[in-house]
């Protein structure tokens, strides 16, 4: 299942649809990083509100993203995890360490409106 | 097979997804809290993540289990592939062979209550877990 990316002024937006497989996962980090590319994007809000688990592969996915999209010099923020699968996701030992995350889409988009008003 | 059994062949990366939600529909029914549930299908995604990235293919069984007044959930990963030739290592926070994490198998030891392991060089593995409805 592909994952629409929306486009809203310089934020990228992704919303998993529903439980992603790696190789959804994997398509997902390419055309996120050819659209900041294209779209000379300064944010990526990924929303895995629908993801049902965060296994190894996805945090790692989710990392790489989140790496790959700031090499490019943009900002990525998870968003929307589920309670249940943050507390799996601590018994597992996954991390998203150097990566934004906030509650939902709201919050996200409040969070990149902060950091690009203190940054101009 | 006997009733309340379900066996999801993992081939790819599509069968780690499907049988994982088995799994959740499963503790569900079994009436698993929301939470335990996501805790059951995490462990089963990696375990069955571990058959994709070594083995290639194998066999995920779910079964109820009961004992004494406890009912439970049993997951049964089974594959015929390389097996592990240093367990105790598999097992230890931070390490892989495959390029993945590695916290795949301590991992799923801390999501589940039981954890058993059986894998010899050469002869596949298989690892079996259980949780406890508390």
């Amino acid at each position: 299942m592909e994952v629409p990316i929306l486009k809203q002024g310089a934020v990228l937006i992704a919303t998993f649809q529903a439980a992603l497989s790696d190789a959804d996962l994997n398509q997902l980090r390419m055309g996120l990083v050819q659209q900041v590319v294209k779209f000379r994007s300064r944010a990526v809000i990924v929303d895995v509100t629908a993801m049902d688990v965060m296994d190894s592969f996805a945090s790692r996915t989710l990392r790489e993203i989140a790496h790959m999209i700031r090499l490019r010099g943009a900002e990525t923020v998870i968003v929307g995890i589920q309670p249940e699968v943050a507390f799996a996701m601590v018994q597992l030992g996954l991390t998203l360490e150097g990566v934004a995350t906030a509650l939902d889409l709201e919050e996200g988009l409040a969070y990149l409106n902060e950091k690009f008003k203190t940054a101009n | 097979m006997s009733a309340g059994e379900i066996r999801v062949s993992i081939n790819s990366d599509q069968d780690i997804v499907s049988a994982r939600q088995k799994g959740r529909m499963m503790a569900s029914e079994l009436g698993f809290s929301p939470g335990d549930a996501t805790l059951i299908a995490t462990a089963i995604s990696e375990l069955a993540r571990n058959i994709v990235s070594y083995a290639r293919k194998g066999q995920i069984t779910l079964k109820m289990v009961n004992s004494l007044n406890r009912q439970g959930i049993l997951v049964v990963a089974a594959d015929d592939g390389p097996g592990i030739a240093d367990i105790r290592q598999a097992l230890r926070d931070g390490f892989s062979t495959s390029g993945s994490l590695g916290l795949g198998l301590p991992g799923v030891r801390r999501l589940m209550d039981e954890f058993e392991i059986n894998s010899e060089p050469g002869r596949g593995t298989i690892v079996t877990v259980k949780k406890w409805k508390l």
